[in-house]
């Protein structure tokens, strides 16, 4: 197979908006009007994911995302959405395996990868970051020697480099006063702060997705607001991909052009974020709306 | 008749002024939505409301009483009198996990020995102003969904008859659907309690806020920026700060069409 199409819309994927054309190529037309698509970085197809208990918890779900592409994933806990990341980065939880469809990354069969296969690909192919930057960090140890072990590891850097990389990467994370940051301890930065240096940890080895799993949930909402901008220009200077997963329609439709739709291990809807808005298909993102029309702002500024 | 007037208050932990010259009135009848992110105070006025913490210059006055200068046995009178009641966050912290749902909304009645059958009708009405199904009455909060549990510690709240609630954080752990019913809840207890009831709820999600309160009050930095009606704050913020922060709420407008996506650079 060729590694320019990778991914085949199937009914599953709910790729409504991708059409195929005559030469055989994929054009997702929501996503680059007229141009050829770019063969998926990191793409699940009909994955289903069980429990040791023998209970299905992810029933066939297809996913793809490509370069410089950012997909939203929405959808309430325990809907299969972290579940379905975590197989992309290969770190399953204990028990949890696949026994159906396939995971491949830039084309190539990851499946059934070797921790070895995987540690060639995580953090240099595809970078993440969790809702609790806290929890990822030793609490006892500055930031700032954390980030540059973590470029000594992923993105081998000469020790002798790794601080002054360290410094760099902060500084292009828009982060002010960073000799001062990276002197700190967990402890004595804010918790958007944290989620910067996480980022700058997940961007070290210069992947080329982040995936972003509801990495903004816990911030204050003008916190949150200057990190989607941050993952924004992200994606505009380096041509960063995301896959954006959050239980929030809203922070979804700010950065994502297409959107997968999760319900109890199963992708429901999914297309272009403006045609979902536009027409939801399913009566749960109908009910996602609606309770976004309850509790969101709009309302008050028309 | 005002129910609750704050007075210049400060408050300070240690050297740290955590609450810098604060005055706000809510009127009985009223819902007054204080809206602030981590660290603004928002915790620490809830706390002054319920003299729980000592303040350092300023005023707080329930029904026109100052309740700052309050001390040991008429402090204690004025707490078991019931008039301002506090809904956490976290209902699992206001219900005993090992007592039935029934006995922990009445246990404020048995404690004031309120005879029983007076007790019944007030735990009946309680229960009924927040839409929780009787049935529940004989579980355990470990039997109950969140939303159900904290409607279950609003009730509680309420079979005291108090004159003013205050709600921190009511819906902020609870997920979409759960919080819809505990907003729901809280708009029908406002109309059905009229002008018996004043609520002061506070929270980081101006959209549950705006959802339930006449009048918004933004707190930044322990001190009010703004303090108007929802609609005008929401609309036409003033402040610097409330516009930021209500220009951070991300919003769906399906009328945008489709950003383009950047081209990957290589």
């Amino acid at each position: 197979m060729s590694d320019i199409d990778l991914v085949t819309p199937t009914a599953e994927s709910g790729f409504a908006d991708v059409t195929a054309s005559p030469t055989g190529v994929t054009l997702n037309r929501s996503f680059d009007e007229g141009s050829v698509v770019r063969p998926a970085i990191a793409a699940v197809d009909r994955l289903v994911l069980t429990a040791a208990d023998g209970t299905e918890l992810v029933h066939g779900v297809s996913l793809a995302v490509r370069p410089g592409e950012a997909l939203g994933v929405v959808g309430e806990s325990g809907s299969g959405k972290t579940l379905t990341c975590r197989a992309l980065l290969g770190i399953l939880p204990s028990g949890v395996s696949v026994t159906g469809g396939s995971v491949r990354v830039d084309g190539r069969e990851f499946t059934t990868a070797s921790e070895r296969d995987w540690r060639s690909v995580r953090g240099t192919r595809i970078g993440a970051v969790f809702q609790d930057p806290a929890s990822y960090l030793n609490p006892a140890i500055p930031v700032g020697a954390q980030l540059a072990e973590t470029l000594r590891v992923t993105a081998e850097v000469p020790r002798t480099k790794a601080k002054q990389r360290a410094r760099e990467l902060l500084d292009d994370l828009g982060i002010r006063r960073v000799d001062l940051v990276l002197r700190q301890r967990v402890a004595e930065l804010s918790g958007g702060m944290l989620q910067r240096v996480l980022i700058a940890m997940a961007l070290a080895a210069n992947p080329a997705v982040l995936i972003a799993d509801e990495a903004t949930t816990a911030l204050d909402v003008t916190v949150q607001a200057e990190l989607l901008e941050l993952l924004a220009r992200l994606r505009r200077e380096r041509g960063l991909a995301l896959i954006l997963v959050s239980h929030d329609l809203a922070v979804v439709a700010q950065v994502c052009e297409r959107v997968l739709v999760f319900r109890d291990g199963r992708v429901v809807e999914g297309g272009a974020t403006s045609r979902v808005l536009r027409a939801p298909g399913h009566p749960y993102t109908r009910s996602l709306l609606s309770a976004h029309a309850a509790y969101g702002l709009e309302r008050f500024l028309r | 008749m005002t129910l609750l007037e704050l007075k210049d208050l400060s408050v300070d932990y240690g050297r740290v002024r955590v609450l810098a010259g604060l005055s706000l009135s809510l009127r009985a009848g009223q819902v007054v939505g204080v809206v602030g992110e981590s660290g603004s105070g928002k915790t620490t006025l809830a706390k002054a409301v319920l003299r729980t913490v000592e303040s350092t210059a300023g005023q707080v006055l329930v029904d026109g009483r100052d309740i700052t200068r309050l001390r040991g046995a008429a402090l204690r009178r004025w707490r078991r009198s019931g008039a301002v009641q506090y809904v956490f966050q976290d209902p699992l912290r206001s219900l005993d996990p090992g007592v039935r749902i029934a006995d922990s909304i009445a246990e404020g009645l048995r404690i004031a020995h309120v005879p029983a059958a007076i007790a019944r009708e007030r735990v009946d009405a309680a229960v009924q102003a927040v839409g929780l199904d009787a049935d529940l009455l004989p579980r355990l909060p470990s039997g109950l969904s969140g939303g159900q549990r904290q409607r279950a510690a609003i009730a509680r709240a309420l079979v005291v008859e108090p004159r003013l609630l205050v709600l921190d954080e009511p819906v902020s752990a609870l997920d979409a659907a759960s919080r819809d019913k505990v907003v729901q809840a809280l708009i029908a207890l406002r109309r059905g309690r009229g002008e018996q009831l004043g609520m002061l709820v506070i929270s980081h999600d101006i959209g549950s806020l705006a959802a339930m309160s006449d009048r918004l009050v933004v707190l930044h930095r322990g001190r009010i920026v703004e303090d108007g009606l929802t609609q005008q704050v929401v609309a036409k913020p003033q402040h610097p700060y409330t516009r930021r922060l209500i220009q951070s709420v991300p919003v769906i407008d399906i009328r945008l069409p489709n950003r383009p996506a950047p081209l990957a650079r290589s």
